[in-house]
């Protein structure tokens, strides 16, 4: 890499008041021709192109990208990363994930920021306690580093949540994994951008895809407002926009693309140490290094490409995060998004090929797919080059919706009588 | 003794209250109506705060909600303490504690002030290139990084204040006093449309009501004059409903607004108690009109934060409205006319201006030329290229600029000064038009984007618009009122105005100084310390999108979102890569427009009234008997009742002996309960339910399951006719109302030509539940008209009965096994019933028992609990309960995904029994099942859904899924705990009475 | 949030209602005939348009009835409301 970062590069570049940094990736036209077409430049699609060239030497490829990289939901996440999954299949995929994560800052040379600050998940009722103690369980078995807490282990761990017996949903318990935390998201998709470019990836930006065109049953290329590209290899990364490009295809996918809010604070002082997240009243919560309570809404439950969610979900949010953390009753939202996510009924994502030969699916991340980010990109490099999924992606194929193999990560439904 | 530097005459000031403050440990006095930057710099006190990055000091730079650098804490370590509020924005009152943050250990020395000089090695997204060695230390790093990031600090104790909503219709809402949203409000209110006029302020008038200039007249009357008379009448419409301190924070689609009004924060602490801190106003307007104004530009050069240094037009403000100088040798650094409207305010005042700069070379204007009339020295074509002074600017430099404005030619003039007004024109105020969905186009000549298109019923008047000055507001705003509103005439067509009309202006995005970009420091986000030449070097990294470049640099991301800078680093970028302004587009404006405090988005939906409690009719008896209790969904469901101190064990052991032994109660009234009826009801539940019920006959009671389509157990329940159309179907507790949205789907939906009418009874009725071998002697004591035989009231039968005077539905199903009544009555009824039958079972030492109890009584049975022993992938054939999907109907929800290549495996997760080895060790509920610890990974064929130590078995009995478990009774399996290994053997899931003998006992 | 016209009510605000995703997705008449394939296209398929989509929503708060709307999923604007037994209109 001509343009290596270290701390001694800094300095270096200091005394040339930081003006012969080189670009951290090119803008070039598309080429006619490519060996294969990656469509999205989110961290997965980047990542699926920084592999393809790492690992399978494929270096005559290109990403395309509608508007700008990260621009997606990469850039719109809360940058939590975990690998306590339930089922096999997911635990293997996203601990694959958690372990390119380790190492990633190294690989890229440039710093995403990985901190393995803990994720914790609360339980608030007897069934949450079931279902985290079953995953626990199974992380275990499956060598993930998932231990259970007492509500008094969880409020040792994070001193600031309520753990009284009185509110109206009493922690009751919770799972705590270590090696889990967050990343800087915007780094993510520049490194490996930068990475992908120095091994001669091109990154074009700013050119839609138009339609994908077919030989027969195989994929001869694919028109974009750049002009025609050829290839015999496209995989599509693109998140909320998957079933539109299906569709230029000639295919259905069993996703619904539905808004996704988050919000942040204003920065303050370090108040919370690690993410918390409960599911059973919705709240999400870290804090990112600048300072900024990072939370995580929910979803809508109507189709829309607006990228833009109800005030209820926001408002639910917060009434989730005052009662389970009364002290920011004071604090203040600073900013709020939509981002569009791709979900599937199972909750899980498609890594796979399709029926027309050529034409590649990652989708179906729903509001998780950050974390899978090296994970994801790796494998599917890997299908993508071997026109073959990896053992960690095989039950991730698209067919599982035909055979009814699916792998339910909802968690199990509420608890009745 | 700090310098007074009141002049007479502010307009909102009342100078015979005087109030006491403290900043940084020390008192201060100001006046009612000051806000605590009027008053500070009315002290003379600018150094309020240090920059978030460089750590560098920082002063008032504002007038209002686009401060960025004042920003402090108030009341530190109460618990009405408060990180970052603005101190151009919070009203003074008796007793306000406020102190600098981000600084330590004082604002006036601040170890981190050692970062300005690090900076060098801090450039834009330095963090990206660095801290990556060695590998295992990045979170040690991280540590400092955090300390030193974030601003104030957060509270740390509740709040002890309340919040509350109020929901809004009106025909028009107008957001902003000014005068253009005077003038809407005056011509909507007048003319018959219900109106709401919002201003973040605590005064109307925006700032034409304190322009007390010849230079601007309406009507022969100075402007702030003219509008006060207006302001004045309009308080009298009785249609306009008008509120200040209320500022906008969201503009939803579909015209839904929401805004903050605070109603507080200006008070003593003392006189806030119980009264609602801010009011979130969820408005609905048919119509909106901004008014919003504009906000000055500052000017980008060599060390422009300095404390001292404000928006020219702020200095006005400061001036005008609370009579306060903010220097006593002012300097104005200006590219167009605005800062000569500055100077006309301070020489009217009696306030010293030293000079003014303007990078105008040559400019024809009457408010130029009335400055030059009073001896002001104007330096025409020249920048400033520096400043100095650490803590305070003491001294300008200025050059003369190139002809083409690319370079500063000819000698430094050093000046001094205390104070320097900048002026870069006036960006209109379209955050809320934007988050609307509004499209803006970009006006070249005098470089804004102002609003084009928009999708909802909205019109944007005034500065917000691009109409700058009095005249253009003056003549357009009741033109394209009329259209708007659909009105024939207003009253503002024949005014007579005089304005200033000089709108010339020299744009320079980023003025040149005579270092090299390298060595300077132009701040462009003054909070996040985002410079030129950071813009600039995001630019050369290939970071081309303004997003990029935004989020790289972090332009835009402070707590004022870019609200003074945003402007220039477009520029900056579109000079610098010699892209059009109009094709870079913006970045995106995200809600809120403001920061809106967490309290107030929440409101009233705080501690008890976070979520509803469900209760049930019986509720009190199980408080008043000492219940614990259980949250199922929204309900409260007794648990146990622990009795003297008994713990849960103790308890359900106990209550579980009395169900099986003699008579046990349970409150069963959360079950969720659908009335069905119409001539097609039977055939109905025949779709719905994985079994035959046509052949029901009348008083008759079945148990149903019912999937989803995708195959899998969705929920279950005890259905019974009550006559030849009429079913009442139970549901679980949980799947209330989802089984009830469901049903009604399908009906609505897919099967409209069926005569079948559904109604929710869940809260109707209150259900109670006696079992045991002495029910039916209870029962009979309760009901003594009621045939118990079982002959006449076999198992899973239905009779009609009456307590009293009561009608009542007693249904003989069970749950636990027991011989078994289920009592329902009209929910008012519910709590005396319960008593009766406690009563009646007084003899029998009846023992009611919850949750739990019934849990472990049912698993002695085999009985599923769906959501515990089911999750969403098993089928009912998994369940082993074949014998209830039937093979004779031609279809039900879910029947096709039953044959499925998956589905129909042999070896998918079966339900089945599990014993351990040791007859006392109880299973932990999640735990793995397993075959083989051998090998790794170990493969998991299952898991322990239901574990209880049975004291009927007197054995420890579980219920789990494994794969292929159906064939596998008898076999030895394993469940790996942590500590250790816990053997186990496949049973059959019925523990107890497998020929169900009790049911009659 | 969107205000919906309910063809029974008339207009509410949306947190009254719940969405039901793509309408005129019609269950088959004789399930056991189709193939795992066709099945899972009705099961799971689903359009997901960007664009000008035809859906299903509930006055779950209100009347509880259901009905069709059209709606660009691109930009959230309503464009028709009708009941379930009405002709859909043409967009």
């Amino acid at each position: 890499m001509s343009n290596k970062y270290s701390f001694l590069s800094l300095i270096k570049n200091a005394f040339s008041h930081h003006e012969n940094w080189g670009k951290a990736w090119k803008d070039p036209e598309p080429k006619k021709e490519y060996e294969a077409v990656i469509v999205g430049g989110g961290g997965h699609g980047l990542a699926t192109a920084y592999y393809l060239a790492k690992k399978h030497n494929m270096k005559n490829i290109a990403v395309i990208e509608k508007g700008w990289i990260g621009g997606g939901n990469t850039g719109r996440n809360t940058t939590i990363i975990r690998s306590n999954y339930l089922w096999d299949a997911s635990a293997g995929l996203y601990d694959h994930a958690l372990k390119i994560w380790e190492n990633l800052s190294q690989e890229l040379n440039y710093n995403v920021m990985f901190s393995q600050r803990g994720v914790m998940n609360l339980a608030h009722n007897l069934q949450d306690v079931r279902d985290l103690k079953r995953r626990t369980h199974a992380n275990r078995l499956n060598g993930i580093d998932a231990v259970y807490l007492n509500t008094d282990q969880v409020k040792k761990f994070c001193p600031i949540i309520n753990t009284s017996p009185y509110i109206r949903y009493p922690v009751l318990g919770g799972t705590l994994q270590k090696r889990a935390g967050t990343a800087r998201h915007d780094a993510v998709a520049w490194g490996y951008a930068r990475g992908a470019d120095s091994m001669g990836v091109d990154i074009i930006q700013n050119c839609e895809v138009k339609g994908i065109k077919r030989n027969g049953d195989k994929v001869d290329g694919i028109e974009t407002t750049k002009g025609f590209i050829k290839t015999n290899k496209i995989g599509v990364v693109a998140a909320g926009h998957s079933s539109v490009i299906a569709d230029m295809a000639g295919l259905r996918l069993p996703l619904e693309s539905k808004p996704l809010q988050a919000l942040v604070s204003e920065p303050v002082k370090p108040i919370i140490d690690t993410v918390v997240m409960s599911n059973a009243v919705h709240a999400y919560v870290s804090q990112s290094d600048k300072g900024e309570l990072v939370i995580g809404a929910g979803t809508d439950d109507y189709i829309s490409y607006s990228q833009k969610g109800s005030h209820e979900i926001v408002e639910g949010t917060l009434n989730a995060i005052l009662e389970l953390y009364p002290i920011f009753s004071r604090m203040r939202m600073l900013r709020q998004w939509g981002g569009i996510v791709d979900i599937c009924p199972d909750a899980s994502p498609i890594i796979s090929k399709t029926s027309i030969k050529g034409l590649y699916f990652n989708c179906g991340w729903g509001t998780g797919g950050f974390k899978a980010t090296p994970g994801s990109g790796d494998l599917f490099a890997h299908t993508i080059a071997n026109d073959e999924p990896h053992k960690l992606n095989a039950a991730f194929n698209i067919n599982r919706f035909i055979s009814g193999d699916l792998v339910d990560e909802h968690g199990a439904a509420a608890v009745a009588h | 003794m700090n310098k007074n530097l009141r002049v007479k005459r502010g307009k909102i000031i009342d100078e015979t209250y005087r109030i006491s403050f403290q900043f940084n440990g020390k008192t201060y006095y100001g006046f009612q109506g000051d806000t605590l930057a009027s008053a500070l710099l009315a002290n003379d006190v600018h150094l309020v705060a240090r920059s978030f990055k460089y750590h560098r000091p920082r002063g008032i730079m504002t007038a209002g909600s686009e401060e960025p650098n004042a920003i402090v804490q108030l009341h530190d370590n109460s618990d009405r303490t408060e990180p970052n509020v603005r101190a151009t924005e919070i009203e003074i009152y008796e007793g306000l504690v406020a102190s600098s943050q981000n600084c330590w250990p004082t604002v006036n020395f601040d170890v981190g002030g050692i970062n300005n000089f690090l900076s060098p090695l801090l450039p834009a997204g330095f963090y990206y290139k660095t801290f990556m060695w060695p590998a295992s230390f990045w979170e040690k790093y991280e540590y400092f990084i955090r300390k030193s990031a974030g601003l104030g600090k957060s509270p740390t104790k509740p709040d002890p204040d309340v919040y509350e909503h109020r929901y809004i219709h009106c025909d028009v809402l107008i957001i902003g006093s000014g005068i253009s949203g005077i003038i809407a409000a005056k011509i909507s209110a007048k003319n018959g449309f219900k109106t709401l006029l919002v201003e973040e302020k605590p005064n109307l008038g925006g700032s034409t009501i304190y322009q007390n200039s010849d230079h601007f007249k309406i009507n022969n009357q100075n402007s702030g004059s003219w509008l006060e008379k207006e302001i004045n009448e309009i308080k009298k419409l009785k249609n306009l409903e008008i509120k200040t301190r209320t500022s906008v924070a969201a503009y939803h689609g579909y015209n839904f607004l929401l805004a903050r009004e605070n109603l507080t924060d200006h008070l003593p602490i003392e006189q806030r108690k119980d009264k609602t801190r801010h009011r979130l106003l969820k408005i609905r307007a048919k119509k909106v009109i901004s008014a919003t104004g504009s906000i000055e530009r500052p000017m980008i050069f060599d060390n422009n934060d300095r404390p001292g240094i404000l928006l020219s037009s702020s200095i006005k403000r400061y001036a005008d409205l609370f009579g306060v100088a903010c220097g006593e040798k002012n300097i104005l650094f200006t590219n167009n006319d605005s800062a000569y409207e500055t100077a006309i305010s301070l020489i009217q005042k009696g306030i010293n201006i030293e000079a003014i700069i303007d990078i105008r070379e040559e400019v024809d204007s009457k408010l130029v030329y009335e400055v030059e009339k009073n001896n002001i020295k104007i330096f025409k074509g020249f920048t400033v290229t520096d400043t100095s002074g650490y803590k305070r600017i003491n001294r300008i430099s200025i050059m003369q600029l190139s002809k083409d404005g690319q370079k500063v030619i000819g000698s430094k003039i050093n000046l001094f000064c205390d104070c320097l007004g900048i002026s870069g024109g006036w960006t209109p105020a379209v955050h809320l038009f934007t988050q609307s969905g509004g499209k803006l186009k970009f006006r070249d000549e005098d470089q804004t984007f102002i609003p084009d298109n928009c999708p909802s019923d909205q019109l944007n008047i005034g500065a917000c618009n691009g109409d700058l000055t009095l005249d253009e507001i003056l003549s357009n705003v009741p033109q394209v009122l009329k259209n708007f509103l659909n009105i024939k005439n207003t009253e503002y067509a024949n005014l007579d105005i005089i304005s200033s009309t000089n709108k010339s202006k020299r744009n320079i995005w980023l003025l040149p100084s005579d270092k090299i970009l390298g060595k300077t420091k132009s701040f462009v986000d003054f909070q996040n310390d985002a410079t030129a030449k950071d813009i600039k070097l995001a630019l050369r990294e290939g970071f081309r999108s303004i997003e990029h470049v935004k989020r790289y640099t972090t332009t835009g991301m402070g707590t004022d979102q870019g609200k003074l800078g945003n402007m220039h680093a477009l520029g900056i970028i579109s000079e610098t890569a010699d892209a059009k302004m109009g094709e870079l587009g913006t970045t995106t404006f995200r809600p809120p427009y403001t920061p809106l405090t967490f309290g107030t988005i929440v409101g009233r939906n705080v501690r008890e009234f976070f979520d509803v409690f469900r209760k049930t009719p019986i509720h009190e008896w199980h408080t008043d008997n000492k219940a614990e209790f259980e949250n199922v969904g929204q309900w409260k469901r007794a648990w146990y009742y622990p009795k003297n101190d008994e713990d849960m064990h103790q308890a359900v052991q106990r209550e579980s002996k009395a169900a099986r032994e003699s008579a046990g109660i349970l409150d069963a009234s959360t079950l969720g309960k659908i009335d069905i009826q119409g001539t097609d009801a039977s055939e109905f539940l025949n779709r719905v339910y994985t079994n035959a019920w046509s052949k029901l006959a009348v008083g008759k009671c079945r148990y149903g399951l019912m999937l989803n389509e995708d195959g899998m157990v969705y929920d279950d329940g005890v259905t019974t006719r009550l006559d030849e159309n009429h079913y009442i179907m139970t549901t679980t507790t949980g799947g209330a109302a989802n089984v009830m949205g469901k049903l009604e789907d399908y009906l609505q939906t897919e099967w409209p030509e069926l005569d079948v009418y559904l109604t929710s009874v869940t809260d109707h009725f209150a259900t109670i539940s006696v079992c045991g071998p002495n029910s039916k002697k209870i029962i009979s004591q309760v009901i003594p008209d009621l045939d118990c035989s079982d002959k006449n009231f076999p198992h899973m039968s239905f009779k009609n009965a009456k307590i009293g005077k009561i009608n009542c539905r007693v249904m003989r199903i069970s749950f636990t096994g027991e011989h078994s009544y289920e009592i329902n009555i009209q929910a008012n009824y519910g709590k005396s019933v319960w008593e009766k039958c406690m009563e009646a079972g007084n003899d029998y030492n009846i023992t009611p028992y919850g949750t739990e109890t019934m849990h472990l009584l049912r698993a002695e049975k085999g009985f599923i609990i769906v959501g515990q022993d089911t999750d969403a992938t098993m089928t009912p054939i998994d369940l082993q309960m074949d014998w209830i999907v039937s093979k004779k109907k031609y279809d039900f929800i879910g029947k096709r995904s039953l044959y499925r290549s998956d589905t129909i495996r042999e070896d998918r997760k079966q339900l089945v029994g599990l014993l351990t080895e040791d007859p006392n060790e109880v299973l932990e509920e999640g735990a793995q099942i397993v075959a083989d610890i051998s090998k790794s990974p170990i493969e998991m064929l299952g898991h322990i859904t239901s574990s209880y130590y049975s004291p009927n078995l007197k054995k420890s009995i579980a219920l789990g899924v494994v794969r292929g478990g159906k064939n596998m009774i008898g076999q030895k399996l394993m469940i790996p705990m942590e500590n250790k290994n816990i053997n186990v053997t496949v049973a059959d899931p019925v523990f107890l009475d497998k020929e169900n003998k009790r049911l009659n006992a | 949030m969107f205000i919906i016209n309910c063809p029974f009510c008339g207009e509410r605000d949306q947190s009254e209602f719940k969405a039901g995703g793509e309408a005129h997705i019609i269950r088959p008449k004789q399930p056991t005939e189709l193939s795992d394939d066709e099945w899972a296209e009705y099961l799971f398929m689903r359009k997901n348009i960007k664009g000008v989509q035809f859906e299903r929503w509930n006055h779950i708060h209100g009347c509880r009835k259901w009905f069709n709307l059209v709606r660009d999923t691109s930009n959230d604007e309503i464009k028709a409301v009708y009941k379930m037994d009405e002709k859909p209109p043409t967009y």
